[in-house]
C-alpha cells in the first residue's frame, strides 16, 4: 500500500510553504518538482556529489539525502535566495572573474556551500576551503578556480559581518 | 574616434554565468510539460544472454502506469544506432539496437520503457516487469575476448571487430639494422567523460502538424535528427531537437544513445509528452566508456637517441557494441602514437575487441590520452637505457618548425590523409622547462625528502581539431537594432556563447552586449554540424566571420540605396551606418536584414605542448602528492584566455582523475563493480591544488581565417604519461616502473614491495 500524503511547512527563500506530498519525496525533489525552484540540481542522488547542497537552518545541506517532510518548521535557502535581479553577489561574481564554472551543473552547490562557509567563517584559509568544497564535485573547472574564487569572496563576507 | 573592437584575446567574462550563478540555467530536467509521462528504463542485469521474454503484464496493471514498451512494440526490426565518425560497412552488423531484442550484451542494455504518470511509480513498476535470460559466458576482459570461447557476434565468428594497420617507411628494416631496440607493455584501464549532468529527454509528438519536439539534445543534434528521422520514419524536417543548457560533454553526452530513439517514439505512440532523466547509476552504465586499451610495442634507436622506428600494437576494449564514436580512439592510438616526435618508420596495428561491457566512444583526447602515456613511458625507459638526459632525447627526436605541414601516417583502411597545420614544438618544450624551473627541480629527481621520495618529468603532445566538413551562421538585426547570431555549433558548458559574441562583436564592429548567440538547435538554421573533435572555434568561429562580412555587405548596400550612394561610402561602426554628408541611420532601421554563411574545410588544426609535473611519494602507502604541474599549449590564436586557462586546468584535473583515481571495474560475470560516485572516484577540491596553464599563440594554423587550432582536449592528453614517468623518477633508487593506469595508491604499493622483494632477493 501505498503511504498517505503527508503536509509538511517551512520557510524557502523568506517565504513560508505549505506542500502535500508522498513521505518519501526528497527536499530536492519538492524544490525542483513542487516548488519548482530548478537551481538547486540532482547530479547523483545518494549524497556524494553536492551539487543538490542547499541551506537549512544555516547548514549546507545535501537535499537529496533529506525528505521534504524532514523541513517541517525550518529555514531553507536555495541559489535562489542567494541571487539579486539586479546584479550579482560578491560570491557570485568571484565566481565569473575566476572562470570558476563551466558548464554550470555544479555552481548552484558551489555557491551554498561556499555561502554557508564564509558566513560562519569568514577568514578560513585555502586549506579550509579546499576541505569543505571537497564535498562537492566539479568535472570541468579543476577546482583551483573555485577556490580563487571563495577565497576572494571572504572579504564581503567579513564586512557584512562586522 | 572609435576604436577598433579587440574582444578576441580579451579575458571577457562569460555571459553564461549570468544566468548559471543565480541558478536559472535551463538544463532538461528543468523542463516540464502539461500532461506529462514520465519513463523509466528497465536494463538488463545480466552482462551476456539471450532473452527467453519478458512479461510486462504485471507492471502494466499498477495504477498509473501507461504503458510498457518492448521490442516487440517497435517493430519486426528494431532499428540500430549507425556509426557517425569513421563508419565502414564491415562494422554495420556491430551497431547497436536501440532496445535488445534477442541477446543482451552488456549490464545496462535497454530491455524495456515504463511510462507513468510519475517518476516514482514508473520506477517502481520497472521491479514487476519479468524477464528470463537464459545466461551465455561473459566476456569480461580482452584475453576472454581473444580467446574467442564466447562471442558477442555468433555470425561474426570471433570477437575481433575490425584491426586497423598504419604504416609509415619500413619499420622492419629498420629494426634489423638498429644498434638499439626496446620492447615494452603498457595498459590504460576503462574510464569514462563523466559529466555532471546527467543525461535527459523531454520529447513531445504533436500529431496535426505531424511534428515532432526532442528537447535535451546536445553536441551533434542535426546529426541525431539524422539518425532519428530514419529510424522513426519522418522526413527530418517534422523533427526538432532543442538544445538546452547542458552540463558537460567531454566527448560522451550528446552522442546518439538507445534513449535517442526509445522516448520520442514513446511520445509518438501514445500521443503525449514524454519525459526521461537518468540517474547516475544508469549514467555510469550507460553512457559510453572509454580508454581500456594495452599495447605491445618495440623502439628501435640510434646510440644518440635518434629514434629510427616504432612497431607493435594495441588491443582496446570497445565494450559491447561500437557506438557512434567507438572507432575514434583505437584510431587515433596508432596513427598519432608518434605525437609531436618524427619518427619515420612505423608499423602499428589497432585490435578492436568486443566484451560484455558498456560499449566505448570517446573521451577528451581520445587515444591521445592512452597513446601518449605508452609513448612518454617507453621513452622514459630507452633515455634510462641510453644514458640519455630525458629532456635531452625528447628535444632530439621533436618534429621541427621546418617540417612543418608535417605528413602524419595514414590509417588502413580509411583514405584520409592528414597533416600537421603548423608549430614549433621546441618552443613550447623549453617554455615548460622555464616556468617548470626544470634545471632546478632536477636535482630533486629520486631524493628522499622528509620521507617521501621526489620525482620530476616532462612529456610532449598534439591535440586535433577543426573536423569537417564545415559550419553554418546566420545573422539577423533586430528592431532594437542588437544582432542575432545562430550557430550550428553546440554549447556543452565551454562558454561558446561568450567566445562567439567576441568573434561576431570583432566580426561587426559592434559592442558585446549588442551580440545575442544562439546555437545547436536544429530550428534555428537549415544545418548545423556541432561541437566534437574541438571544431567549435576553428569551424564555427571561421563561419562567424564569413557571414559577418556577408552581412555588413548587405548592410552597406541597403544603406547605399536609401542615401543614394555607393555601397563602397557607407561606413558601418557602433550603434549605425553613416553615408557621405551626413547621412546615418541606426542599425534599428535595418531591422530584418540577415545573412546566411558557412565555413567549409577539411584541414585539421594540431595545437600542441608540453607538460612537467613533479610529485613526491610516501613509499610506505603509495600515496602520491603532486607539488608542482606546469601546461603549455600554443593554441595558434587564443580566443579568450580566461576561458581557456580553465578548460585547459579542468582537463589536467580530468587526466589526473585517469591517472591516480578513476577505473571501471568489472567482474569475471561482466557486473560493474564502480556503478556510484562511491566507488567511481572522480577528483575532488583537495587532491591537485598546484596547476599552472601557460598560453602560447605563436604558430596560428594557416588553415582557417582566426588561425585558431582546437584548444579543448589538450590538457588531459600528457597527463598519464607525465606523472608515471615523475612517479618512477622519484622511485628510480627502487627501480619501480609503472607501466598501468590508474595509479592508485594500492597498485603503486604493490609496485614499490615486488621492487623491493626483487632487490633483496638480487642481494642475496
Amino acid at each position: 500500500m501505498k503511504p498517505a500524503p503527508l503536509s509538511s511547512q517551512f520557510e524557502v527563500n523568506g517565504k513560508p510553504v505549505k506542500v502535500t506530498l508522498s513521505p518519501r519525496t526528497t527536499l530536492a525533489d519538492c524544490l525542483r518538482h513542487e516548488l519548482r525552484l530548478t537551481g538547486t540540481h540532482i547530479g547523483c542522488e545518494h549524497g556524494v556529489c553536492g551539487a543538490c547542497t542547499v541551506i537549512v537552518n544555516g547548514e549546507a545541506v545535501r537535499s537529496c539525502l533529506m525528505l521534504a517532510v524532514q523541513a517541517e518548521g525550518a529555514k531553507v535557502t536555495t541559489v535562489e535566495g542567494l541571487s539579486r535581479d539586479d546584479d550579482l553577489t560578491p560570491l557570485q561574481a568571484a565566481f565569473r572573474k575566476h572562470g570558476a564554472l563551466q558548464c554550470g551543473f555544479c555552481t548552484p552547490g558551489m555557491i551554498t556551500t561556499a555561502h554557508a562557509l564564509l558566513s560562519e567563517e569568514p577568514d578560513c584559509d585555502a586549506a579550509r576551503v579546499r576541505e569543505v568544497l571537497s564535498g562537492n564535485l566539479c568535472r570541468c573547472t579543476g577546482y583551483i578556480p573555485i577556490v580563487e574564487a571563495v577565497l576572494e569572496a571572504r572579504a564581503a563576507y567579513r564586512k557584512s559581518k562586522g | 574616434m572609435r576604436t577598433v573592437n579587440s574582444f578576441i584575446g580579451s579575458p571577457v567574462q562569460r555571459v553564461e554565468d549570468l544566468r548559471f550563478l543565480r541558478g536559472r540555467g535551463q538544463y532538461i530536467d528543468d523542463l516540464v510539460r502539461p500532461n506529462q509521462l514520465n519513463a523509466a528504463i528497465l536494463r538488463s542485469s545480466v552482462a551476456h544472454g539471450r532473452i527467453r521474454s519478458i512479461d510486462t503484464k504485471a507492471a502494466s496493471a499498477i495504477p498509473g502506469v501507461q504503458r510498457v514498451i518492448t521490442a516487440k512494440d517497435i517493430g519486426p526490426k528494431v532499428p540500430t544506432i549507425v556509426i557517425r565518425l569513421q563508419p565502414l560497412p564491415q562494422l554495420e552488423p556491430f551497431q547497436q539496437p536501440v532496445i535488445a531484442h534477442d541477446k543482451v550484451r552488456y549490464v545496462g542494455e535497454p530491455l524495456a520503457v515504463v511510462l507513468a504518470e510519475s517518476f516514482a511509480i514508473a520506477e517502481d513498476a520497472l521491479e514487476h516487469i519479468a524477464v528470463d535470460i537464459e545466461p551465455l559466458p561473459a566476456v569480461a576482459d580482452r584475453a576472454a575476448s581473444a580467446s574467442n570461447k564466447s562471442l558477442l557476434f555468433e555470425a561474426h565468428g570471433t570477437n575481433l571487430a575490425i584491426t586497423y594497420d598504419v604504416v609509415l617507411g619500413n619499420a622492419d628494416q629498420a629494426f634489423k639494422d638498429a644498434p638499439y631496440t626496446r620492447r615494452e607493455k603498457f595498459r590504460v584501464d576503462r574510464h569514462a567523460a563523466v559529466p555532471m549532468e546527467p543525461r535527459g529527454l523531454l520529447a513531445e509528438w504533436d500529431a496535426a502538424k505531424g511534428k515532432l519536439t526532442v528537447n535535451g539534445a546536445a553536441k551533434v543534434a542535426f546529426f541525431n535528427r539524422r539518425i532519428l528521422a530514419g529510424q522513426i520514419g519522418l522526413p527530418e524536417d517534422s523533427i526538432d531537437m532543442i538544445e538546452n543548457d547542458v552540463g558537460g560533454g567531454f566527448g560522451a553526452r550528446g552522442e546518439f544513445y538507445p534513449e535517442d530513439f526509445l522516448i520520442p517514439f514513446a511520445a509518438r505512440l501514445v500521443g503525449r509528452p514524454v519525459k526521461w532523466t537518468e540517474d547516475r547509476r544508469e549514467n555510469l552504465l550507460s553512457l559510453q566508456h572509454a580508454r581500456d586499451a594495452e599495447c605491445d610495442i618495440e623502439i628501435a634507436c640510434k646510440a644518440d637517441g635518434t629514434i629510427l622506428g616504432l612497431r607493435g600494437h594495441t588491443v582496446t576494449d570497445m565494450g559491447a557494441y561500437v557506438r557512434t564514436n567507438g572507432l575514434v580512439g583505437p584510431r587515433n592510438m596508432v596513427q598519432f602514437m608518434n605525437g609531436p616526435y618524427h619518427i619515420p618508420n612505423i608499423k602499428l596495428q589497432s585490435h578492436l575487441q568486443f566484451s560484455n561491457k558498456t560499449p566505448s566512444g570517446t573521451y577528451r583526447g581520445p587515444g591521445r590520452y592512452e597513446t601518449d602515456f605508452f609513448r612518454e613511458r617507453l621513452f622514459d625507459l630507452v633515455a634510462r637505457d641510453l644514458n640519455l638526459d630525458r629532456v635531452e632525447f625528447r628535444r632530439r627526436n621533436l618534429i621541427a618548425k621546418e617540417q612543418m605541414p608535417y605528413h602524419c601516417p595514414s590509417i588502413a583502411p580509411y583514405p584520409q590523409v592528414t597533416e600537421y597545420d603548423s608549430g614549433d614544438y621546441a618552443s613550447a618544450f623549453a617554455r615548460c622547462l622555464k616556468e617548470f624551473d626544470w634545471a632546478k627541480k632536477a636535482e630533486l629527481q629520486g631524493k628522499l625528502i622528509d620521507g617521501r621520495y621526489h620525482g620530476i618529468a616532462v612529456g610532449c603532445f598534439i591535440e586535433g581539431g577543426a573536423a569537417g566538413p564545415k559550419e553554418t551562421a546566420k545573422f539577423v538585426i533586430e528592431a532594437d537594432g542588437s544582432f542575432t547570431l545562430s550557430v550550428g555549433s553546440s554549447a556543452i558548458g565551454q562558454g561558446l556563447e561568450t567566445v562567439f559574441a567576441q568573434i561576431a562583436a570583432d566580426a561587426l564592429e559592434v559592442p558585446l552586449d549588442k551580440v545575442r548567440v544562439f546555437h545547436g538547435s536544429t530550428n534555428l538554421l537549415r544545418e548545423g554540424f556541432g561541437s566534437y573533435h574541438s571544431r567549435a572555434v576553428v569551424m564555427g568561429g571561421s563561419a562567424i566571420l564569413s557571414t559577418a562580412e556577408t552581412l555588413r555587405a548587405e548592410m552597406r548596400k541597403t544603406a547605399a540605396q536609401r542615401f543614394g550612394c555607393a555601397a563602397s561610402d557607407v561606413t558601418i561602426a557602433e550603434d549605425r551606418v553613416t553615408g557621405p554628408a551626413g547621412k546615418s541611420m541606426k542599425f534599428a532601421e535595418l531591422a530584418g536584414l540577415s545573412a546566411d554563411g558557412e565555413f567549409a574545410n577539411h584541414h585539421h588544426t594540431y595545437a600542441y605542448g608540453t607538460h612537467a609535473g613533479h610529485v613526491a611519494v610516501d613509499a610506505r602507502t603509495g600515496h602520491v602528492e603532486l607539488v608542482d604541474y606546469v601546461a603549455v599549449e600554443d593554441v595558434g590564436r587564443i580566443m579568450n584566455p580566461l576561458t581557456l586557462k580553465g578548460q585547459v586546468i579542468g582537463a589536467v584535473v580530468q587526466g589526473l582523475g585517469g591517472t591516480f583515481l578513476e577505473n571501471f571495474v568489472y567482474d569475471e560475470n561482466g557486473q560493474l563493480l564502480a556503478g556510484s560516485f562511491a566507488d567511481y572516484l572522480l577528483p575532488t577540491a583537495s587532491d591537485f591544488p598546484v596547476i599552472r596553464s601557460f598560453l602560447m599563440e605563436e604558430q596560428p594554423s594557416p588553415i582557417n581565417p582566426l588561425g585558431a587550432k582546437g584548444a579543448g582536449e589538450g590538457g588531459i592528453i600528457p597527463v598519464g604519461g607525465v606523472i608515471a614517468n615523475a612517479v618512477a623518477s622519484a622511485l628510480s633508487s627502487l627501480d619501480v616502473q609503472p607501466r598501468g593506469l590508474p595509479l592508485s595508491p594500492s597498485r603503486l604499493w604493490d609496485l614499490i614491495q615486488a621492487a623491493r622483494q626483487h632487490a633483496s632477493r638480487a642481494a642475496e
